[in-house]
């Protein structure tokens, strides 16, 4: 069995805006275990970055509230933690990655700085020590002349250069949590893959496991041990990555699998999207989110939130059609829906 | 080379400024002696312009100047004979200079105090009693501002001298209505700038750190939000240490602030060509010396002389 690393359970975020209450994250549970890669995949606004954000203690409040739920790291609750408190796991147990390293580091403080700033902040080193272990990090990291660049500032730096530094101050003090938002999103791709890879290097030197947040299944499948579909504020699949890819069991995974294009140009398929719009946060209906866009949708979708039903071992998908008094997929298209 | 080439260019600036001011100063109807036409008899009124050269064409008064200037002699007030404008300036620049000093450091460190918490309590009690501050510092003109200080501070509580200058207890209250107004400016520029900076990626970053709230506020938020205010610290301390009118003749301070705008009334050409060319000097040295320190104060900001 696997060592239970981080759990998220039935955590709630919302935010308050003037045209309501926006249910970000509803109902979210979800854990890591030891030396893992989760992804977590997710269309814009489906609460991804919340939820890891939350994790972090990141969210802004107001306007932003944890309303429920419980973040166990090794058992302790983060959410209960003091400020104080909680500025000693930021940084030491749990780090992060921002998507966008061009504006993620400081514009005005030398980069090797904010790599030994980490250090120094968490641990009892302090000055020229804690310069060459800074040092060391750029090195391990990748980047040439460590030494050289430690004295520099961002913007000598390339946008693939400077998401390595940020994946130095994040394992600067080799955390047990790594959580990554969208990490490679703002790089070119052939960047991307060397700073996955950099990112599954340093983890297994580390023994650090990774959140991954991303909306490009491709990542998910290079990177991901397990993954867990977010859409409308809740997980509605989780499987090991094969798994998903191979058997997935929820309408709107379908979905995302069959609107990845094809390499094969020479087709000239045209792209499936999934039709419809993702639901309205401000009141999100009462049964499942994407029931309004669903080929397959039943009564009971609209009228009841889909319990998480097991398929697997580690699989799990909120969606009606995994009951067994569900018809089969079949009769459905025997009963006139329409089956792309 | 960026340094020479600047100096230059200064030199070339404070030219055209002498070039242009002297051109309008001599465009201005009447001249120094208008007062006096009725008074004095024709042949002793030319003799009086041709002692100060206004009898020849304003192309030969022209060189003439110039060539006095280049050996930085500026000339004699023709109001009060006896005094050279050089002596002017230099017997009010300190007086002026030292309040405008005292006034720039208080406005910066009160606006800059005012502008930071105000951000940080950004919506709350605090953030509107700093702007209401502000908006009262940049809204009462000074000589409003002055009288109402000297009322209760000097007359009803006696606490400080009424005017003129002399002791530090002197310059208290002029130091305090001079730097009202500039005070409210920082902190309301201060703000902006640092709600800006607040919103920024980068103190994500450092916030994920898991740095204190005084390490994020002054190591990260405040090194970058004072970027944009420090541009605007020039002309503002050039604008203060030559002295106000207003302030110096409210409180009796024997500054230069009063021949910015005497010397116009009066038609006293070298004095308005004097004081404008000590204020334009200051205003573009001190320019160029900001220029450099942000060489210093912003690592993405490096010198060249164009075109690299």
């Amino acid at each position: 069995m696997l060592e239970r690393l981080l759990e998220v359970n039935n955590l709630e975020v919302i935010f308050k805006t003037y045209g309501g209450e926006v249910q970000a994250v509803r109902d979210v549970s979800f854990h890591v275990d030891k030396g893992e890669i989760l992804a977590i995949v997710g269309e814009s606004g489906s609460g991804k970055s919340v939820t890891v954000q939350s994790i972090m203690g990141l969210i802004p409040t107001p306007p932003g509230k944890i309303k429920n739920g419980e973040v166990l790291l090794e058992g302790q609750d983060l959410l209960k933690l003091s400020k104080r408190e909680m500025q000693k796991v930021k940084g030491s147990k749990i780090s992060m990655v921002f998507q966008d390293p061009m504006t993620s580091l400081n514009p005005t403080m030398k980069v090797g700085k904010q790599i030994a700033e980490s250090i120094t902040t968490h641990q009892n080193i302090k000055g020229q020590e804690a310069k060459e272990r800074a040092i060391d990090m750029i090195r391990r990291v990748g980047i040439s002349n460590p030494a050289e660049r430690y004295e520099q500032y961002p913007h000598e730096f390339s946008g693939g250069m400077r998401q390595r530094i940020m994946i130095a101050i994040a394992l600067a003090c080799h955390p047990k949590v790594l959580l990554a938002d969208e990490p490679t999103t703002a790089l070119d791709v052939t960047i991307q893959a060397q700073v996955l890879d950099l990112m599954k290097n340093l983890k297994d030197d580390m023994d650090t496991s990774i959140i991954l947040i991303t909306h490009d299944l491709g990542v998910v499948a290079e990177t991901a041990e397990r993954v867990a579909v977010m859409y409308g504020g809740i997980i509605v699949e989780t499987a090991p990555v094969n798994e998903l890819f191979n058997n997935p069991k929820h309408p709107y995974t379908w979905g995302l699998l069959e609107s990845i294009p094809d390499i094969d140009v020479a087709d000239k398929k045209r792209l499936v999207p999934i039709e419809g719009a993702p639901p309205d946060l401000f009141s999100p209906p009462k049964g499942c989110p994407f029931a309004p866009r669903c080929k397959y949708a039943m009564d009971v979708c609209v009228e009841e939130m889909p319990p998480a039903f097991s398929i697997d071992n580690g699989h799990e998908a909120k969606c009606w059609l995994n009951d067994s008094r569900s018809p089969a997929l079949k009769e459905l298209v025997a009963a006139g829906r329409q089956l792309s | 080379m960026y340094i020479v080439k600047r100096i230059l260019i200064m030199l070339l600036t404070i030219w055209v400024i002498a070039s242009l001011t002297f051109l309008i100063m001599k465009f201005i109807p009447g001249d120094p002696f208008a007062s006096d036409a009725d008074v004095l008899p024709e042949e002793v009124l030319q003799n009086i312009r041709a002692k100060y050269n206004l009898d020849e064409p304003i192309a030969v008064q022209y060189v003439l100047y110039m060539k006095d200037l280049v050996t930085f002699d500026l000339g004699f007030s023709i109001q009060s004979e006896t005094r050279s404008v050089n002596s002017i300036i230099a017997d009010g620049a300190p007086a002026s200079a030292l309040l405008g000093l005292q006034a720039l450091i208080i406005a910066l460190a009160l606006g800059l105090l005012l502008g930071i918490v105000a951000a940080l309590n950004h919506n709350k009690l605090l953030d509107y009693a700093s702007m209401f501050i502000a908006i009262i510092g940049i809204s009462v003109p000074s000589f409003i501002l002055a009288p109402l200080l000297i009322k209760y501070f000097a007359v009803e509580w006696g606490m400080l001298p009424v005017a003129s200058w002399g002791t530090w207890q002197h310059s208290i209250l002029p130091t305090l209505a001079l730097a009202a107004t500039p005070l409210a400016v920082i902190a309301r520029f201060m703000r902006s700038s640092m709600l800006e900076v607040t919103n920024q990626n980068y103190i994500k970053t450092a916030d994920a750190k898991g740095l204190s709230k005084t390490k994020l506020v002054i190591r990260h938020g405040i090194r970058n939000a004072i970027l944009p205010v420090i541009s605007f610290i020039g002309p503002l301390f050039v604008s203060l240490i030559t002295g106000t009118f207003v302030i110096e003749k409210i409180f009796a301070i024997p500054g230069i602030g009063r021949y910015f705008v005497d010397s116009i009334f009066n038609r006293d050409y070298p004095v308005i060509m004097g004081t404008t060319i000590f204020f334009s000097v200051l205003l573009v040295l001190t320019l160029f010396i900001i220029d450099i320190s942000y060489r210093y104060i912003d690592p993405r900001i490096k010198l060249t002389s164009g075109g690299e």
